[in-house]
Protein backbone atom coordinates (compact mmCIF):
# COMPACT_ATOMS: atom_id res chain seq x y z
CA UNK A 1 0.00 0.00 0.00
CA UNK A 2 1.48 3.66 -1.19
CA UNK A 3 0.43 6.10 1.91
CA UNK A 4 0.45 9.84 1.05
CA UNK A 5 0.65 11.88 4.33
CA UNK A 6 -0.04 15.84 4.51
CA UNK A 7 2.15 17.35 6.76
CA UNK A 8 1.95 21.82 7.41
CA UNK A 9 5.06 23.44 9.26
CA UNK A 10 3.33 25.79 11.46
CA UNK A 11 4.48 28.36 14.16
CA UNK A 12 3.47 26.83 17.78
CA UNK A 13 0.71 29.29 18.29
CA UNK A 14 0.38 28.49 21.98
CA UNK A 15 3.53 30.26 22.36
CA UNK A 16 2.73 33.32 20.57
CA UNK A 17 2.03 36.38 22.79
CA UNK A 18 0.76 39.62 22.29
CA UNK A 19 2.60 42.93 22.95
CA UNK A 20 0.02 44.39 25.55
CA UNK A 21 1.31 48.33 24.89
CA UNK A 22 1.28 47.67 20.80
CA UNK A 23 -1.29 45.19 20.60
CA UNK A 24 0.86 43.31 18.02
CA UNK A 25 2.06 39.66 17.74
CA UNK A 26 4.89 38.96 19.14
CA UNK A 27 6.24 36.17 16.79
CA UNK A 28 10.03 35.96 18.06
CA UNK A 29 11.29 33.26 19.44
CA UNK A 30 7.67 31.56 18.80
CA UNK A 31 8.93 27.53 17.66
CA UNK A 32 7.99 25.84 14.46
CA UNK A 33 6.85 22.43 14.52
CA UNK A 34 4.56 19.79 12.76
CA UNK A 35 1.14 20.38 12.47
CA UNK A 36 -0.28 18.19 15.62
CA UNK A 37 -3.33 17.00 13.71
CA UNK A 38 -1.07 16.21 10.99
CA UNK A 39 1.27 14.71 12.81
CA UNK A 40 -1.86 12.38 14.25
CA UNK A 41 -2.52 11.86 10.59
CA UNK A 42 1.72 10.92 9.89
CA UNK A 43 1.07 8.47 13.14
CA UNK A 44 -2.11 6.67 11.44
CA UNK A 45 0.09 5.67 8.16
CA UNK A 46 2.73 4.40 10.31
CA UNK A 47 0.07 2.41 11.84
CA UNK A 48 -1.03 1.10 9.22
CA UNK A 49 2.41 0.65 7.76
CA UNK A 50 3.50 -1.52 11.32
CA UNK A 51 0.25 -3.66 10.79
CA UNK A 52 0.03 -4.43 6.68
CA UNK A 53 3.05 -3.01 5.33
CA UNK A 54 3.26 0.09 3.31
CA UNK A 55 5.32 2.92 1.70
CA UNK A 56 4.36 6.47 3.59
CA UNK A 57 5.23 9.24 1.63
CA UNK A 58 5.19 12.91 3.39
CA UNK A 59 4.13 16.20 1.82
CA UNK A 60 4.70 19.33 2.28
CA UNK A 61 4.62 22.86 0.50
CA UNK A 62 6.09 25.67 2.31
CA UNK A 63 9.38 27.52 2.54
CA UNK A 64 12.76 25.36 2.37
CA UNK A 65 12.89 25.60 6.51
CA UNK A 66 10.53 22.87 6.49
CA UNK A 67 13.28 20.64 5.74
CA UNK A 68 13.64 19.83 9.38
CA UNK A 69 10.10 19.15 10.04
CA UNK A 70 10.23 16.28 6.94
CA UNK A 71 12.95 14.71 8.48
CA UNK A 72 11.04 14.49 11.57
CA UNK A 73 8.71 12.69 9.90
CA UNK A 74 11.46 10.45 8.00
CA UNK A 75 12.98 9.84 11.20
CA UNK A 76 9.51 8.83 12.91
CA UNK A 77 9.21 6.28 10.00
CA UNK A 78 8.21 7.98 6.76
CA UNK A 79 9.78 6.58 3.88
CA UNK A 80 10.21 9.15 1.20
CA UNK A 81 9.73 13.50 2.27
CA UNK A 82 8.78 16.03 -0.61
CA UNK A 83 8.98 19.46 -0.07
CA UNK A 84 6.96 21.64 -3.07
CA UNK A 85 8.90 24.96 -2.21
CA UNK A 86 8.41 27.46 -5.01
CA UNK A 87 7.59 31.26 -5.34
CA UNK A 88 4.91 30.81 -7.40
CA UNK A 89 3.05 29.03 -4.64
CA UNK A 90 3.37 32.23 -2.54
CA UNK A 91 0.36 33.98 -1.37
CA UNK A 92 -2.02 30.83 -2.03
CA UNK A 93 -5.27 30.53 -0.02
CA UNK A 94 -6.51 27.23 0.54
CA UNK A 95 -7.84 26.38 -3.24
CA UNK A 96 -4.40 27.41 -4.33
CA UNK A 97 -2.71 25.34 -1.77
CA UNK A 98 -4.99 22.27 -2.78
CA UNK A 99 -4.46 22.50 -6.07
CA UNK A 100 -0.62 22.46 -5.92
CA UNK A 101 -0.97 19.80 -3.75
CA UNK A 102 -2.93 17.85 -6.12
CA UNK A 103 -0.48 18.27 -8.96
CA UNK A 104 2.10 16.66 -7.24
CA UNK A 105 0.12 13.83 -5.66
CA UNK A 106 -0.93 12.85 -9.48
CA UNK A 107 2.39 12.27 -9.93
CA UNK A 108 2.50 9.68 -7.41
CA UNK A 109 1.47 6.61 -6.83
CA UNK A 110 -1.34 6.31 -4.18
CA UNK A 111 -3.82 4.05 -2.75
CA UNK A 112 -4.70 6.34 0.23
CA UNK A 113 -4.28 10.10 1.25
CA UNK A 114 -3.74 11.35 4.68
CA UNK A 115 -4.13 15.04 6.12
CA UNK A 116 -4.83 16.52 9.06
CA UNK A 117 -7.87 17.61 10.01
CA UNK A 118 -6.89 21.41 9.69
CA UNK A 119 -3.44 23.51 11.41
CA UNK A 120 -3.38 25.33 14.42
CA UNK A 121 -2.44 28.66 12.60
CA UNK A 122 -5.44 29.03 9.73
CA UNK A 123 -7.52 26.21 11.50
CA UNK A 124 -9.59 25.94 8.06
CA UNK A 125 -9.71 22.77 7.77
CA UNK A 126 -10.23 23.27 3.87
CA UNK A 127 -7.40 21.84 2.62
CA UNK A 128 -7.98 18.26 3.39
CA UNK A 129 -11.70 18.42 1.29
CA UNK A 130 -10.09 20.60 -1.34
CA UNK A 131 -7.48 18.29 -1.92
CA UNK A 132 -9.85 15.24 -2.28
CA UNK A 133 -12.42 17.25 -4.49
CA UNK A 134 -9.26 18.21 -7.02
CA UNK A 135 -8.44 14.62 -6.85
CA UNK A 136 -11.66 13.04 -7.29
CA UNK A 137 -11.55 11.31 -4.37
CA UNK A 138 -14.13 10.42 -1.70
CA UNK A 139 -13.25 12.04 1.83
CA UNK A 140 -14.16 11.61 5.27
CA UNK A 141 -13.13 14.20 7.91
CA UNK A 142 -12.50 14.03 11.88
CA UNK A 143 -11.23 10.68 11.14
CA UNK A 144 -10.67 9.22 14.70
CA UNK A 145 -10.09 5.37 13.85
CA UNK A 146 -9.15 3.76 10.48
CA UNK A 147 -8.88 -0.02 9.85
CA UNK A 148 -8.14 -2.06 6.80
CA UNK A 149 -10.50 -4.81 6.31
CA UNK A 150 -10.10 -8.01 4.24
CA UNK A 151 -11.52 -6.97 0.82
CA UNK A 152 -9.29 -3.87 0.57
CA UNK A 153 -11.38 -1.82 1.99
CA UNK A 154 -11.23 0.85 4.95
CA UNK A 155 -13.25 0.61 8.32
CA UNK A 156 -13.51 4.13 9.37
CA UNK A 157 -14.44 5.86 13.00
CA UNK A 158 -15.71 9.82 11.78
CA UNK A 159 -15.98 12.17 14.94
CA UNK A 160 -19.18 14.12 15.02
CA UNK A 161 -20.55 16.53 17.62
CA UNK A 162 -23.44 14.57 18.73
CA UNK A 163 -21.94 10.52 17.54
CA UNK A 164 -19.74 8.49 16.38
CA UNK A 165 -20.04 7.77 12.39
CA UNK A 166 -18.76 4.04 11.12
CA UNK A 167 -18.19 4.29 7.66
CA UNK A 168 -16.75 1.84 5.00
CA UNK A 169 -14.78 3.83 2.18
CA UNK A 170 -14.21 1.65 -1.34
CA UNK A 171 -10.91 2.16 -2.87
CA UNK A 172 -8.57 5.61 -2.82
CA UNK A 173 -10.03 8.09 -0.70
CA UNK A 174 -8.35 11.18 1.42
CA UNK A 175 -8.96 11.01 4.95
CA UNK A 176 -8.49 13.90 7.41
CA UNK A 177 -7.62 13.05 11.14
CA UNK A 178 -7.75 14.17 14.65
CA UNK A 179 -4.36 14.52 16.55
CA UNK A 180 -6.35 13.98 19.57
CA UNK A 181 -7.32 10.18 18.61
CA UNK A 182 -3.78 9.23 17.32
CA UNK A 183 -0.81 9.37 20.15
CA UNK A 184 2.18 10.23 17.62
CA UNK A 185 5.32 8.16 18.38
CA UNK A 186 8.33 9.43 18.88
CA UNK A 187 11.28 10.02 16.95
CA UNK A 188 13.49 6.78 16.97
CA UNK A 189 17.57 7.08 17.33
CA UNK A 190 17.96 4.99 14.37
CA UNK A 191 15.37 6.65 12.55
CA UNK A 192 17.25 9.63 13.57
CA UNK A 193 20.42 8.59 12.31
CA UNK A 194 19.00 7.29 8.93
CA UNK A 195 16.86 10.47 8.47
CA UNK A 196 20.02 12.47 8.18
CA UNK A 197 20.80 10.36 5.24
CA UNK A 198 18.20 10.31 3.51
CA UNK A 199 17.16 12.70 1.26
CA UNK A 200 13.81 15.71 1.88
CA UNK A 201 13.55 16.55 -1.90
CA UNK A 202 12.57 19.94 -3.06
CA UNK A 203 10.61 20.03 -5.62
CA UNK A 204 9.70 23.52 -7.76
CA UNK A 205 6.03 23.86 -9.94
CA UNK A 206 7.43 22.62 -13.13
CA UNK A 207 7.96 19.20 -11.47
CA UNK A 208 4.31 19.34 -10.85
CA UNK A 209 1.33 18.42 -13.13
CA UNK A 210 -0.80 21.85 -12.68
CA UNK A 211 -1.63 24.91 -14.75
CA UNK A 212 0.50 27.93 -13.48
CA UNK A 213 -2.47 30.67 -13.22
CA UNK A 214 -4.28 28.78 -10.62
CA UNK A 215 -0.68 28.53 -8.53
CA UNK A 216 -0.71 31.00 -5.28
CA UNK A 217 -2.09 34.38 -5.76
CA UNK A 218 -3.32 34.54 -8.90
CA UNK A 219 -4.72 31.22 -7.89
CA UNK A 220 -6.43 32.59 -4.66
CA UNK A 221 -10.28 33.85 -4.84
CA UNK A 222 -10.53 34.64 -1.37
CA UNK A 223 -7.81 38.02 -0.94
CA UNK A 224 -6.80 39.51 3.35
CA UNK A 225 -8.33 42.52 2.63
CA UNK A 226 -7.23 43.86 6.17
CA UNK A 227 -5.72 42.22 9.85
CA UNK A 228 -5.77 43.54 13.04
CA UNK A 229 -5.03 42.12 16.23
CA UNK A 230 -7.90 41.38 18.04
CA UNK A 231 -9.60 44.35 20.42
CA UNK A 232 -9.21 43.03 23.76
CA UNK A 233 -12.24 43.10 26.59
CA UNK A 234 -11.67 45.90 29.47
CA UNK A 235 -10.11 43.37 32.53
CA UNK A 236 -12.38 43.39 35.54
CA UNK A 237 -11.28 43.13 39.24
CA UNK A 238 -9.13 41.10 40.52
CA UNK A 239 -9.40 39.92 44.46
CA UNK A 240 -6.41 37.67 46.19
CA UNK A 241 -8.66 36.90 49.23
CA UNK A 242 -9.35 33.78 51.47
CA UNK A 243 -11.65 30.90 50.01
CA UNK A 244 -14.21 32.35 52.84
CA UNK A 245 -14.08 35.86 51.51
CA UNK A 246 -13.85 34.26 47.68
CA UNK A 247 -16.97 32.57 48.31
CA UNK A 248 -18.89 36.01 49.32
CA UNK A 249 -17.45 37.50 46.61
CA UNK A 250 -19.21 35.06 44.34
CA UNK A 251 -22.05 34.87 45.90
CA UNK A 252 -23.21 38.14 45.81
CA UNK A 253 -22.20 38.70 42.26
CA UNK A 254 -24.30 35.82 41.39
CA UNK A 255 -27.40 37.50 43.44
CA UNK A 256 -26.40 41.23 42.01
CA UNK A 257 -26.38 39.62 38.25
CA UNK A 258 -29.81 37.33 39.20
CA UNK A 259 -28.49 34.37 38.42
CA UNK A 260 -29.42 32.77 42.26
CA UNK B 1 -18.85 34.35 -15.09
CA UNK B 2 -21.23 37.34 -15.07
CA UNK B 3 -21.18 38.30 -11.37
CA UNK B 4 -24.40 40.41 -11.64
CA UNK B 5 -26.23 36.85 -12.31
CA UNK B 6 -25.42 35.87 -8.70
CA UNK B 7 -28.10 36.83 -6.67
CA UNK B 8 -29.14 36.47 -2.99
CA UNK B 9 -28.21 35.20 0.33
CA UNK B 10 -28.39 31.09 0.63
CA UNK B 11 -27.97 29.31 3.70
CA UNK B 12 -27.27 25.41 4.12
CA UNK B 13 -29.60 24.44 6.91
CA UNK B 14 -28.46 21.99 8.57
CA UNK B 15 -30.27 18.76 10.25
CA UNK B 16 -29.51 15.95 11.69
CA UNK B 17 -32.48 12.89 12.27
CA UNK B 18 -34.79 15.56 11.11
CA UNK B 19 -33.63 18.10 13.84
CA UNK B 20 -33.48 21.64 12.31
CA UNK B 21 -29.67 22.85 14.05
CA UNK B 22 -29.49 26.14 15.86
CA UNK B 23 -26.91 26.93 13.41
CA UNK B 24 -29.59 27.40 10.95
CA UNK B 25 -31.59 29.41 12.33
CA UNK B 26 -28.67 31.75 13.69
CA UNK B 27 -27.20 31.61 9.79
CA UNK B 28 -30.84 32.97 8.64
CA UNK B 29 -30.96 35.69 11.08
CA UNK B 30 -27.29 36.75 9.52
CA UNK B 31 -28.58 35.96 6.22
CA UNK B 32 -31.37 38.13 7.00
CA UNK B 33 -29.11 41.26 7.78
CA UNK B 34 -27.10 40.69 4.58
CA UNK B 35 -30.34 40.26 2.28
CA UNK B 36 -31.61 43.56 3.61
CA UNK B 37 -28.73 45.60 2.81
CA UNK B 38 -27.98 43.72 -0.40
CA UNK B 39 -31.90 44.03 -1.23
CA UNK B 40 -32.10 40.06 -2.06
CA UNK B 41 -33.79 37.23 -0.61
CA UNK B 42 -32.92 34.72 1.78
CA UNK B 43 -33.02 31.23 0.67
CA UNK B 44 -32.64 28.26 2.73
CA UNK B 45 -31.34 24.93 0.98
CA UNK B 46 -33.11 22.30 3.37
CA UNK B 47 -31.49 18.55 2.36
CA UNK B 48 -32.69 15.40 3.96
CA UNK B 49 -35.43 12.72 4.16
CA UNK B 50 -38.32 12.88 5.81
CA UNK B 51 -37.72 16.74 6.24
CA UNK B 52 -40.39 18.39 4.13
CA UNK B 53 -42.87 19.17 6.60
CA UNK B 54 -39.90 21.71 8.48
CA UNK B 55 -39.42 23.83 6.15
CA UNK B 56 -42.16 26.01 7.38
CA UNK B 57 -40.13 26.32 10.18
CA UNK B 58 -37.08 27.65 7.87
CA UNK B 59 -39.80 30.77 6.70
CA UNK B 60 -40.89 31.78 10.46
CA UNK B 61 -36.70 32.20 11.56
CA UNK B 62 -36.28 34.41 7.91
CA UNK B 63 -36.26 32.39 4.62
CA UNK B 64 -37.97 34.12 2.12
CA UNK B 65 -37.68 30.71 -0.12
CA UNK B 66 -36.71 26.99 1.21
CA UNK B 67 -35.50 24.51 -1.71
CA UNK B 68 -36.27 21.69 -0.38
CA UNK B 69 -34.46 17.82 -1.44
CA UNK B 70 -36.00 15.09 0.64
CA UNK B 71 -35.07 12.10 -0.61
CA UNK B 72 -33.45 8.28 0.47
CA UNK B 73 -29.53 9.03 -0.41
CA UNK B 74 -29.44 11.45 2.01
CA UNK B 75 -31.16 10.29 4.91
CA UNK B 76 -27.28 10.61 6.65
CA UNK B 77 -24.82 13.43 5.69
CA UNK B 78 -22.17 11.90 3.31
CA UNK B 79 -19.98 14.10 1.76
CA UNK B 80 -20.33 13.09 -2.08
CA UNK B 81 -24.23 13.00 -1.57
CA UNK B 82 -24.64 15.91 -0.54
CA UNK B 83 -21.80 17.85 -2.34
CA UNK B 84 -23.53 16.47 -5.70
CA UNK B 85 -27.32 17.69 -4.57
CA UNK B 86 -26.08 21.51 -2.92
CA UNK B 87 -23.62 22.15 -6.13
CA UNK B 88 -26.66 21.37 -8.41
CA UNK B 89 -28.69 23.76 -6.58
CA UNK B 90 -25.62 26.36 -6.90
CA UNK B 91 -24.89 25.78 -10.63
CA UNK B 92 -28.83 25.98 -11.30
CA UNK B 93 -29.38 28.94 -8.79
CA UNK B 94 -26.61 31.36 -8.47
CA UNK B 95 -26.77 32.10 -4.94
CA UNK B 96 -24.50 35.67 -4.37
CA UNK B 97 -23.63 34.68 -0.62
CA UNK B 98 -23.52 30.89 0.74
CA UNK B 99 -23.43 30.34 4.62
CA UNK B 100 -22.55 27.03 6.31
CA UNK B 101 -22.50 26.02 10.21
CA UNK B 102 -18.98 25.65 11.20
CA UNK B 103 -19.98 21.71 12.38
CA UNK B 104 -18.37 18.74 11.22
CA UNK B 105 -21.39 18.71 8.75
CA UNK B 106 -20.65 22.18 7.27
CA UNK B 107 -16.75 21.95 7.66
CA UNK B 108 -17.07 18.86 5.25
CA UNK B 109 -19.40 20.02 2.78
CA UNK B 110 -18.82 23.62 2.20
CA UNK B 111 -14.45 23.21 1.26
CA UNK B 112 -15.68 19.98 -1.09
CA UNK B 113 -18.32 22.57 -2.74
CA UNK B 114 -15.72 25.22 -2.64
CA UNK B 115 -13.08 23.29 -4.62
CA UNK B 116 -16.07 21.79 -7.00
CA UNK B 117 -17.26 25.17 -7.86
CA UNK B 118 -13.98 26.90 -7.93
CA UNK B 119 -14.67 29.71 -5.57
CA UNK B 120 -13.51 30.99 -1.90
CA UNK B 121 -14.58 29.97 1.45
CA UNK B 122 -13.83 31.18 4.84
CA UNK B 123 -13.61 29.47 7.24
CA UNK B 124 -15.18 30.22 10.86
CA UNK B 125 -16.47 33.68 10.69
CA UNK B 126 -17.00 35.61 13.39
CA UNK B 127 -18.58 38.75 11.91
CA UNK B 128 -19.90 38.72 8.29
CA UNK B 129 -20.63 42.45 6.88
CA UNK B 130 -21.69 44.63 3.72
CA UNK B 131 -18.54 47.51 3.73
CA UNK B 132 -17.28 49.72 1.37
CA UNK B 133 -13.15 48.23 0.94
CA UNK B 134 -12.06 51.09 -1.45
CA UNK B 135 -14.55 54.18 -2.42
CA UNK B 136 -17.81 53.60 -3.22
CA UNK B 137 -17.06 49.68 -4.53
CA UNK B 138 -18.98 47.22 -1.60
CA UNK B 139 -17.67 43.84 -1.07
CA UNK B 140 -19.03 40.47 1.43
CA UNK B 141 -15.99 41.27 4.30
CA UNK B 142 -15.70 37.93 6.34
CA UNK B 143 -13.72 37.99 10.01
CA UNK B 144 -12.22 35.62 11.58
CA UNK B 145 -9.51 34.75 13.77
CA UNK B 146 -5.91 33.87 12.35
CA UNK B 147 -2.96 32.30 14.24
CA UNK B 148 -5.23 30.78 16.63
CA UNK B 149 -7.26 33.99 17.93
CA UNK B 150 -4.22 36.06 18.28
CA UNK B 151 -5.01 38.06 15.28
CA UNK B 152 -8.25 38.72 13.49
CA UNK B 153 -8.41 38.93 9.34
CA UNK B 154 -11.06 40.02 6.38
CA UNK B 155 -10.92 38.07 4.16
CA UNK B 156 -12.85 39.23 0.72
CA UNK B 157 -13.54 37.03 -1.89
CA UNK B 158 -13.82 39.79 -4.76
CA UNK B 159 -14.24 37.92 -8.58
CA UNK B 160 -15.44 34.42 -7.85
CA UNK B 161 -18.64 33.63 -7.51
CA UNK B 162 -21.12 32.46 -4.73
CA UNK B 163 -19.21 33.83 -1.69
CA UNK B 164 -19.04 31.34 0.77
CA UNK B 165 -18.70 31.22 4.68
CA UNK B 166 -18.65 29.15 7.66
CA UNK B 167 -19.97 30.34 10.79
CA UNK B 168 -19.27 28.80 14.27
CA UNK B 169 -22.86 27.62 16.56
CA UNK B 170 -23.45 30.22 18.67
CA UNK B 171 -21.83 33.03 17.08
CA UNK B 172 -24.65 34.77 15.17
CA UNK B 173 -28.37 35.80 16.64
CA UNK B 174 -31.19 34.05 15.16
CA UNK B 175 -34.66 36.26 14.70
CA UNK B 176 -37.49 36.12 16.69
CA UNK B 177 -39.27 33.15 15.53
CA UNK B 178 -42.55 34.73 13.52
CA UNK B 179 -45.20 32.02 12.88
CA UNK B 180 -47.12 34.74 10.22
CA UNK B 181 -44.04 34.71 8.18
CA UNK B 182 -45.20 34.12 4.32
CA UNK B 183 -42.20 32.34 1.82
CA UNK B 184 -42.18 29.63 -0.58
CA UNK B 185 -40.94 26.06 -0.40
CA UNK B 186 -39.65 25.34 -3.66
CA UNK B 187 -38.87 21.20 -4.36
CA UNK B 188 -35.63 19.96 -5.83
CA UNK B 189 -34.78 17.01 -7.46
CA UNK B 190 -30.99 16.28 -7.72
CA UNK B 191 -29.81 14.06 -10.61
CA UNK B 192 -27.52 11.91 -8.44
CA UNK B 193 -24.18 10.17 -10.13
CA UNK B 194 -23.85 7.03 -7.59
CA UNK B 195 -21.19 6.03 -9.23
CA UNK B 196 -19.03 8.28 -6.91
CA UNK B 197 -20.92 6.95 -3.63
CA UNK B 198 -17.96 5.24 -2.59
CA UNK B 199 -18.88 6.03 1.15
CA UNK B 200 -21.20 3.98 3.55
CA UNK B 201 -22.59 4.07 6.57
CA UNK B 202 -21.86 1.29 8.66
CA UNK B 203 -23.56 2.55 11.89
CA UNK B 204 -24.00 5.24 13.76
CA UNK B 205 -23.09 5.15 17.53
CA UNK B 206 -24.57 8.10 19.24
CA UNK B 207 -22.99 10.15 21.97
CA UNK B 208 -23.76 10.06 25.21
CA UNK B 209 -26.65 11.85 25.98
CA UNK B 210 -25.81 12.92 29.40
CA UNK B 211 -23.39 15.36 27.53
CA UNK B 212 -25.50 18.37 26.39
CA UNK B 213 -24.64 20.48 23.81
CA UNK B 214 -22.62 23.17 25.66
CA UNK B 215 -23.00 25.99 23.01
CA UNK B 216 -26.67 26.37 24.13
CA UNK B 217 -25.65 26.57 27.93
CA UNK B 218 -26.80 29.37 30.09
CA UNK B 219 -24.39 28.95 32.94
CA UNK B 220 -21.23 26.69 32.45
CA UNK B 221 -18.82 25.43 34.71
CA UNK B 222 -15.47 24.87 33.16
CA UNK B 223 -12.11 23.10 33.91
CA UNK B 224 -8.63 23.44 33.05
CA UNK B 225 -5.15 22.23 34.23
CA UNK B 226 -6.08 22.75 37.46
CA UNK B 227 -8.79 20.72 37.56
CA UNK B 228 -6.33 18.46 37.79
CA UNK B 229 -8.59 15.13 36.96
CA UNK B 230 -11.72 13.07 37.02
CA UNK B 231 -12.31 13.77 40.58
CA UNK B 232 -11.21 17.76 40.27
CA UNK B 233 -14.38 17.58 37.65
CA UNK B 234 -16.86 16.10 39.81
CA UNK B 235 -16.11 18.65 41.80
CA UNK B 236 -17.18 21.29 38.88
CA UNK B 237 -20.29 18.92 38.16
CA UNK B 238 -21.49 19.44 41.82
CA UNK B 239 -21.54 23.19 41.12
CA UNK B 240 -22.74 22.94 37.71
CA UNK B 241 -25.94 20.90 39.30
CA UNK B 242 -26.96 23.55 42.16
CA UNK B 243 -26.72 26.38 39.68
CA UNK B 244 -28.56 24.24 37.19
CA UNK B 245 -25.46 24.29 34.29
CA UNK B 246 -23.65 22.30 33.03
CA UNK B 247 -19.39 21.60 32.89
CA UNK B 248 -17.23 22.06 30.28
CA UNK B 249 -13.59 22.28 29.65
CA UNK B 250 -10.15 23.56 28.35
CA UNK B 251 -8.21 21.73 25.70
CA UNK B 252 -5.79 20.65 27.78
CA UNK B 253 -8.18 18.33 29.83
CA UNK B 254 -9.56 16.65 26.43
CA UNK B 255 -5.98 15.76 25.04
CA UNK B 256 -5.08 14.19 28.12
CA UNK B 257 -8.64 12.23 28.02
CA UNK B 258 -10.08 13.43 31.06
CA UNK B 259 -12.66 14.81 29.48
CA UNK B 260 -14.53 14.33 26.30
CA UNK B 261 -14.12 16.54 22.92
CA UNK B 262 -17.84 17.50 23.54
CA UNK B 263 -16.76 19.21 26.73
CA UNK B 264 -14.00 21.75 24.78
CA UNK B 265 -14.56 25.43 24.61
CA UNK B 266 -12.27 27.16 22.54
CA UNK B 267 -10.67 27.94 19.26
CA UNK B 268 -11.02 23.89 18.11
CA UNK B 269 -13.73 23.10 20.74
CA UNK B 270 -17.29 25.13 20.82
CA UNK B 271 -17.84 28.85 21.28
CA UNK B 272 -20.17 29.34 23.78
CA UNK B 273 -22.22 32.13 25.16
CA UNK B 274 -23.40 31.73 28.21
CA UNK B 275 -24.72 34.25 31.33
CA UNK B 276 -22.01 32.78 33.27
CA UNK B 277 -18.37 31.26 32.37
CA UNK B 278 -17.13 30.27 35.78
CA UNK B 279 -13.66 29.55 34.39
CA UNK B 280 -11.89 26.81 37.18
CA UNK B 281 -7.95 26.15 37.18
CA UNK B 282 -8.01 27.54 33.65
CA UNK B 283 -4.55 29.65 32.42
CA UNK B 284 -6.61 31.12 29.20
CA UNK B 285 -4.78 30.66 26.32
CA UNK B 286 -5.76 33.01 23.49
CA UNK B 287 -7.33 29.82 22.43
CA UNK B 288 -9.63 29.47 25.03
CA UNK B 289 -10.29 32.93 25.25
CA UNK B 290 -11.67 33.38 21.49
CA UNK B 291 -14.41 30.77 22.39
CA UNK B 292 -15.71 32.57 25.77
CA UNK B 293 -15.82 35.90 24.60
CA UNK B 294 -19.41 36.12 24.04
CA UNK B 295 -20.00 35.14 27.60
CA UNK B 296 -21.98 37.61 29.72
CA UNK B 297 -20.43 36.94 32.72
CA UNK B 298 -17.09 35.61 33.54
CA UNK B 299 -15.71 34.60 36.95
CA UNK B 300 -12.25 33.34 36.91
CA UNK B 301 -10.60 31.11 40.10
CA UNK B 302 -7.36 30.56 39.24
CA UNK B 303 -4.16 30.12 41.68
CA UNK B 304 -1.62 31.89 39.15
CA UNK B 305 -2.49 36.04 39.63
CA UNK B 306 -0.75 36.39 36.14
CA UNK B 307 -2.54 33.69 34.56
CA UNK B 308 -4.48 35.51 30.82
CA UNK B 309 -7.54 34.43 32.01
CA UNK B 310 -7.80 37.16 34.72
CA UNK B 311 -7.60 39.65 31.89
CA UNK B 312 -10.97 38.55 30.59
CA UNK B 313 -12.70 37.99 33.52
CA UNK B 314 -15.04 40.50 35.06
CA UNK B 315 -14.36 38.94 38.57
CA UNK B 316 -11.34 37.33 39.27
CA UNK B 317 -10.21 35.24 42.41
CA UNK B 318 -6.07 34.30 43.01
CA UNK B 319 -6.93 30.99 45.07
CA UNK B 320 -7.40 27.26 45.32
CA UNK B 321 -10.54 25.96 43.34
CA UNK B 322 -10.43 23.06 44.62
CA UNK B 323 -10.89 24.50 48.33
CA UNK B 324 -13.45 27.33 47.07
CA UNK B 325 -15.45 25.22 44.41
CA UNK B 326 -17.06 22.72 47.14
CA UNK B 327 -17.65 25.70 49.86
CA UNK B 328 -19.16 28.18 47.18
CA UNK B 329 -21.73 24.76 45.95
CA UNK B 330 -22.41 24.11 49.89
CA UNK B 331 -22.96 27.35 50.21
CA UNK B 332 -25.04 28.13 47.37
CA UNK B 333 -27.10 25.50 48.07
CA UNK B 334 -28.36 26.80 51.18
CA UNK B 335 -29.02 29.93 49.16
CA UNK B 336 -31.21 28.23 46.97
CA UNK B 337 -33.07 26.91 50.21
CA UNK B 338 -34.04 29.71 51.80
Amino acid sequence: MNIIVCVKQVPDTTEIKIDPVKGTLIRDGVPSIMNPDDKGGLELALRLKDAHGAHVTVISMGPPQADVMLREALAMGADRAILLSDRKFAGADTLATSYALSGLCRTLDYDLIIAGRQAIDGDTAQVGPELAEHLGLPQITYVADAKLLENGNLLIHKENEDSVQVLEAEGKCLLTVLASAFDARYMSVSGIMEAYNKEVEVWSADKIDVEEGKLGLSGSPTKVFRSFPKAMKEPGEVHEVTPEEAVELIVNKLKEKHII
Amino acid sequence: MEKKDYKNVFVFAEQREGVIQPVAFELLGKARDLADVLEEKVVAMFLGYGIKDKAQELIEHGADEVIVVDTPELKDFLSEQYSQAVSQIILDRKPHIVLYGATTIGRDLAPRLASRLKTGLTADCTKLEIQPVKEEEKEFCMTRPAFGGNLMATIVCPDNRPQMSTVRPGVMQKMQRDPNRQGVITVFEPKFDTSKFKVKVVETIKADKSIADISEAKILVSGGRGVHDKEGFDKLQALADVLGGQVASSRAMVDNGVMPHECQVGQTGKTVRPNLYMACGISGAIQHLAGIEESDFIIAINKDKFAPIFSVADLGIVGDLHKIVPMLTERIRKEMEK
